[in-house]
């Protein structure tokens, strides 16, 4: 099992694959994501890793977190995380994981914190019915109706759907594949939902429920301190994996310049 | 600039390379040469009809085109960046005073008639109504439709030519 990796969610978008489908894809962007620490069975009875990702001004970070950070080397992270993992593939602490730790084509699981709806009736919670609009109904259109039964069994059920509070709980979502990815620029496409809002943190994992493909890095792709970071390759290839056919993908010939060139004309063009 | 902004405007970078998408706006008549696959092999068919509206921006922009087949009409949604779209071809400019031409569905026959753009009209659209940007719209009109730029003389200002058009 490798480690996972701590990413935040940009927004949505969509790429269009070879063959003329289009692919809603969420953008993730892994934020200076380092390893800050380690869990050994000797000290703390498991094995894990501790990832950082994020930067935070250090006048906000308190004196013991200061002292972690400075223990580790890193800069001040604004979130935490710990992946279980085998004692063998402990990545070294202040190594950075870069966006093809993930294979385009494979699959993973991402977890979040879904946006939070507040106090919410069981109609929007639960997708009750309601009750009727007229026929004497008077006040409680929106309501739960009945919640259990009579002098038996006495009492309303443990667990019973009712109003409450909705959202903003950790959701996961399984099984996303990876639709491209940018080292350079630490993105990962992911095609469909993530759960949470723009801007949140979440984390990325291999998919429980899937077989990791052959060529996935192990224990991680990672920089070391002080290698250099990835040099963007220009623009991003088209995601042949969404081709059933599996063609080969076409050469990015077009480079930064034409890029340029070409994206100021677009708008003018579309205006007309 | 957002990474999302910047994640489309690549994609739209990429889904255009060798391949121009002509200005046209509702009212024009398109020709759209869509790629179709059955089974193996793959063909063009093209698809000739009204654009009756463009929406969306940027690569989720998209054009209804709308059509009468064997007395019935169809209307087909385009996403402007789809690569299913070998080409589009602007086989006619209308003159139109709406964005969304959805008045021609319940419109049949001669009814259903726009009327063509002419060269000065098309020419107007081009240029910008101030003076000082003109000149550099005016070339651009020319080397769009080299036949409209031979007309006008470079020098006159937009205005001069709307009251030549008036009169």
């Amino acid at each position: 099992m490798r480690s996972g990796v701590i990413a935040q969610k940009v927004g949505m978008t969509r790429v269009f694959s070879d063959s003329g489908e289009h692919v809603p894809v969420t953008v993730l962007k892994i934020d200076n994501c380092q390893v800050v620490g380690h869990r050994t069975a000797e000290k703390n009875g498991y094995v894990a890793l501790q990832l950082g990702a994020g930067s935070r001004r250090v006048k906000n970070v308190s004196k013991a977190m200061r002292g972690v950070f400075a223990g580790a080397k890193v800069e001040p992270k604004m979130k935490l995380v710990e992946f279980r993992v085998p004692a063998d593939s402990l990545i070294p602490v202040g190594c950075e994981l870069l966006a093809d730790h993930f294979v385009v084509g494979q699959y993973v699981d991402v977890t979040g914190t879904s946006i939070g709806k507040g106090f919410a009736g069981g109609m929007k919670r639960w997708n009750f019915g309601g009750l009727r609009a007229s026929h004497g109904v008077s006040i409680s259109h929106r309501s739960i109706g009945s919640t259990g039964g009579r002098q038996d069994p006495g009492k309303t059920f443990k667990n019973k759907k009712m109003p409450g509070h909705m959202g903003h709980r950790t959701v996961t979502t399984l099984n996303l594949k990876v639709v491209r990815t940018d080292p350079a620029r630490g993105l990962i496409l992911v095609q469909g939902a993530v759960p949470g809002a723009d801007g949140g943190w979440i984390t990325v994992r291999d998919a429980v429920k899937r077989p990791l493909p052959k060529d996935a890095p192990k224990p991680g792709k990672f920089l070391n301190p002080g290698d250099a970071r990835p040099e963007s390759s220009g623009p991003l290839p088209p995601p042949a994996i969404l081709a059933k056919g599996a063609t080969a993908p076409k050469t990015g010939a077009g480079k930064e310049g034409a890029e340029k060139k070409k994206a100021p004309a677009r708008p003018a063009g579309g205006k007309k | 600039m957002s990474i999302i902004q910047t994640l489309e405007r690549e994609e739209v970078a990429r889904v255009t390379q060798g391949k121009k998408i002509p200005d046209f706006a509702p009212g024009d008549t398109l020709v759209v040469n869509v790629k179709v696959t059955e089974g193996e092999r793959t063909r063009i068919q093209a698809y000739e009809g009204i654009c009756i509206a463009r929406s969306g921006a940027g690569l989720n922009e998209s054009f209804t085109v709308r059509k009468i087949s064997y007395g019935e009409g169809v209307e087909r949604v385009f996403p402007l960046y789809s690569p299913i779209l070998d080409s589009i071809q602007v086989a006619r400019h209308g003159k139109v005073r709406r964005a969304k031409l959805y008045y021609l569905r319940g419109l049949r026959g001669k009814k259903a008639r726009i009327s063509e753009k002419t060269e000065v009209e098309a020419e107007l659209a081009a240029a910008p109504v101030t003076p000082a940007e003109a000149a550099p719209a005016e070339v651009k009109a020319e080397a769009k439709a080299p036949a409209a730029g031979k007309k006008a003389p470079e020098s006159k200002p937009a205005k001069e030519k709307k009251a030549e058009k008036s009169e």
